[in-house]
């Protein structure tokens, strides 16, 4: 396929996702200052702009400002309205591969934005972040129901993947590294929704290196770092299968296979109390993995060579 | 604009809000202006926006043979700090010296030899099971969950009106009213420290941990459910869900040799705490009714024989029995050598002819309640009674004067309420929840506000068309440890300072993304000759090599 089409729709993989991920952190995040009577509302807000790669000055961080940063910016990718603005983008440019569903799907959600923002003006923001997981849970579930498992589905599911670990990890480092203005375990496991599976896996109330064991780990809930790790790695080895055919005998294929293997079997194999204990640099790691392995996916499938660059006589 | 409090009338009752007309009281004054600024449309708009994530979350109970959302007044109910502490200290106490009588019931009977409470009051109650006669819970708790009924007299006191030692039900709606609450009127919280309410099931859970038989390490807890068409069922699936237990029901569970299990995938799983929401007649064919469909035959001689636990304990009844509630200042003086914080509502025992005979001559003055009735079923307010009703109470009462108690009327405090676009007064009671885990007695802040919909009606149930508020307890300045759930074996905390460097930014966007592309793309559709043959050399399409010749072929 199209390496244009193929880096659309591994990116409209990673924004959907970090759409969805952003309302479930920000719903929690506007939830918890109501709730909880003793935060510290400034650095709380600070703290969660800071984690989410968007630092701004203390003294000016509250929630006004972490919803316009966070949801409302237009511009930024790193926001919710941002992020599904350029997923519909995206979409728009690779409308002969994606189902019609899918396109429809994400330009309903994008059409809605406008009216969204006005409605989490007047009645809170929750509203908004109830529409924005709905609305990612549809353009999953339409993906899952009408695309064939080709090459398009595999870079769509790689890109929420990866998108999948960045957005765990830096949840997890939101509580680790907060000190006494961070969530509680439970509130991080509400806003990954993993509170409920958690509580019927571990039959307990909530204990910190358990909560942080369960979203590194945990093998069978989708949303832990090592699930999603697994699955990139699984759609990785899929689009590196014509290379194996053809006798590749040591190691892997791709630079991206190995970047995301790597982290995968640091995360299986090393002891639990030894990721615990270098927590904070392990999220640390786990985040720039991401980063690494989508530059390593964009040289390999998307730009075989550098992107030429014109430059007109006369201008060098 | 019309103030949304103009017109709010004062009667005589104590009122939540008010002193005097326009004049709130302190833990009001931020939820006062906050309000304030709000037209009664806009409140109507939000309270419909607020049930109708009750109808979705499914936050319903049948009333009238209809599921309707439970009504959630949008005004919430205000408790200072100083205030809840004293209800706290107690409920607290309340509960203690109500362990302390169940435990001598079923246990040695001192109570009665020391002639505290007559033994027939105890032998006659319909909830007194010998079943469960020295029958030892492994860590002595037999209340494990409690609600106490508390209204606010005309003083503005709080008196006991009920206790509930069985399955007190409820505490799901503390829990939703204040998730629809914080999601719909985040501003309404505005600067209030509201204390959280979340913890509860947590803290349930743990008790009922504490309270596993001896030896078992890591034990398993499960809900005993009715089933599906209880009314109560929606609280017991969250509560469930929120303490990652599983929810059963009597045919879920077996015992064989002692030992109660329940049918699983991987075949029958030990299970050594049950909470169960099953009333006593109904849980165990084996000692009580004999036809029910829904308890495990077995399971009280499982309990017997210290295999399981039974949350809360057979034959609590006794100790919540309407009757031996006038009692209970003498046991809490008795068992505890202390003076009651909370005092009774002043009642009257139908147990000698004279006062048989003045209660009789005076119904039209008092409110007459059965004393096995629950849920508001059979009480009798004389005042509003008419007379065919008083006669036939006449008749039921010199009949058996064992089942009934006396009490002058209160006037239950009112609190403003939203009623068809207006804010109006109505009658509030406040159901606090306390958890018993063997070491302490831990009170939820807050507790379920039930009020009373219909003008004027005083029976707050929810099977009477009663709906509810949030119920917001003022956090104390901070307290010195933090509260909460987390019972952590190692802590895993660090600062910034672990971190090598910064974050890193969120990964950008292709570059087909950004700015300058877009803007090109949108270059292409419009006309050409808007462009300069300069931008036009730069783009794409030109197949000139002498850009800097001007000149465009095409």
């Amino acid at each position: 396929m199209l390496s244009r089409i193929a880096e659309s729709l591994f990116w409209i993989g990673r924004y959907v996702e970090r759409a969805d991920d952003t309302a479930r952190i920000l719903d929690v995040h506007t939830q918890r200052l109501v709730e909880d009577p003793w935060i510290d509302e400034q650095r709380a807000c600070a703290n969660l702009l800071a984690l989410m790669g968007a630092p701004c000055d203390p003294a000016e961080a509250d929630t006004e400002r972490v919803l316009a940063t966070l949801a409302f910016d237009r511009t930024s990718p790193g926001s919710i309205t941002g992020a599904l603005s350029a997923a519909r983008e995206n979409a728009r440019g690779a409308r002969e591969v994606l189902s019609a569903e899918i396109w429809e799907s994400l330009n309903v959600t994008h059409n809605a934005l406008p009216q969204q923002r006005t409605m989490a003006r007047r009645y809170g923001p929750h509203s908004l972040f109830r529409f924005v997981r709905e609305r990612s849970a549809m353009v999953f579930g339409l993906a899952d129901a009408t695309m064939s498992r080709d090459e398009s589905w595999l870079f769509l599911i790689l890109g929420r993947s990866l998108e999948r670990v960045d957005m765990t990890s830096r949840m997890l480092s939101t509580r680790v590294l907060a000190g006494d203005a961070a969530p509680s375990w439970t509130l991080v496991l509400r806003s990954t929704g993993a509170y409920e599976p958690y509580l019927r896996t571990y039959r307990g109330a909530v204990n910190s290196s358990r909560a942080a064991e369960f979203l590194l780990l945990d093998r069978l809930f989708p949303r832990s770092v090592f699930a999603a790790l697994e699955q990139a790695e699984g759609c990785l080895a899929e689009l590196e299968r014509a290379n194996v055919r053809e006798g590749h005998r040591i190691g892997v294929a791709g630079e991206a296979h190995r970047i995301v293997g790597r982290a995968r079997t640091m995360l299986e194999f090393m002891q639990t109390d030894e990721i615990l204990a270098g927590l904070p640099t392990r999220l640390d790691e786990l985040q720039r993995t991401c980063s690494a392995a989508s530059e390593a996916v964009t040289n390999r499938f998307f730009t075989e060579q550098a992107p030429q660059i014109w430059v007109p006589e006369g201008a060098v | 604009m019309a103030d949304l409090f103009d017109g709010y009338p004062l009667g005589q009752q104590w009122d939540e809000m008010f002193s005097a007309p326009g004049r709130p009281r302190t833990p009001y004054t931020g939820l006062f202006s906050s309000l304030q600024s709000m037209s009664g449309e806009e409140l109507s708009a939000r309270a419909d926006v607020l049930s109708q994530t009750y109808r979705d979350a499914g936050v319903t109970f049948a009333h009238a043979g209809e599921e309707q959302p439970f009504p959630l007044d949008i005004v919430p109910r205000v408790i200072g700090h100083e205030e809840w502490a004293v209800i706290e200290r107690g409920v607290a106490q309340r509960v203690r010296a109500l362990e302390a009588f169940l435990a001598d019931v079923y246990g040695a009977g001192e109570v009665f030899a020391d002639r505290v409470v007559p033994r027939s009051v105890v032998t006659t109650s319909a909830h007194f099971h010998r079943a469960a006669h020295g029958l030892v819970p492994p860590n002595g708790v037999r209340v494990h969950v409690s609600g106490i009924d508390l209204v606010r007299d005309e003083a503005g006191d709080f008196r006991v009106l009920e206790d509930n030692l069985r399955s007190p039900s409820g505490v799901s709606y503390v829990i939703t009213n204040r998730a629809a609450m914080s999601s719909v009127l985040p501003e309404l919280f505005g600067d209030h420290r509201v204390q959280p309410v979340a913890e509860y099931p947590g803290r349930l859970l743990a008790a009922l941990k504490a309270s596993a038989p001896a030896g078992v390490v890591d034990p398993t807890v499960v809900l005993l459910t009715p089933g599906v068409y209880n009314s109560a069922y929606f609280e017991h699936a969250l509560l469930a869900r929120q303490m990652g237990v599983e929810l059963v029901e009597g045919r879920d569970l077996v015992c064989s040799g002692g030992q109660v299990s329940m049918r699983t995938t991987d075949g029958q799983q030990r299970v050594d705490v049950i909470y169960r929401r099953i009333d006593d007649e109904f849980l165990d064919p084996v000692h009580f009714r004999s036809d029910s469909v829904i308890g495990c035959a077995g399971v009280v001689n499982a309990a017997r024989a210290g295999r399981v636990t039974i949350a809360n304990a057979v034959g609590n009844g006794v100790a919540d029995d309407k009757l031996l509630y006038t009692w209970v200042p003498d046991l809490i003086r008795y068992h505890l050598g202390e003076e009651p914080i909370l005092a009774n509502a002043d009642t009257y025992r139908l147990d000698e002819p004279d006062t048989v005979e003045w209660v009789l001559a005076s119904l039209d003055q008092l409110v007459l309640k059965p004393v096995d009735g629950s849920g508001g079923k059979g009480i009798v307010i004389g005042p509003r009674a008419d007379q065919r009703t008083l006669e036939e109470l006449a008749v039921k009462v010199r009949a058996s004067p064992r089942d009934w108690i006396a009490q002058a009327p209160i006037g239950l405090s009112t609190s403003p309420t939203l009623i068809n676009g207006r804010i109006a007064p109505r009658h509030v009671d406040l159901r606090p929840f306390a958890v018993n885990d063997g070491s302490d007695v831990w009170v939820l802040p807050g507790g379920l506000t039930r009020v009373a919909l219909p003008e004027g009606e005083l029976v707050v149930n929810s099977s009477q068309g009663g709906g509810s508020k949030d119920t917001w307890v003022i956090s104390p300045p901070r307290p010195a440890v933090e509260p909460g759930p987390e019972h952590d074996v190692t802590r895993i905390e660090f600062t910034t300072a672990d971190l090598p460097a910064e974050s890193p930014a969120q990964d950008p966007g292709p570059p087909n993304d950004n700015a300058l592309a877009q803007s090109q793309q949108q270059q292409q559709s419009k006309d050409p000759v808007l462009l300069t043959p300069r931008e036009l050399g730069a783009s794409l399409w030109t197949e000139s090599t002498d850009v800097d010749g001007g000149g465009v072929r095409c």
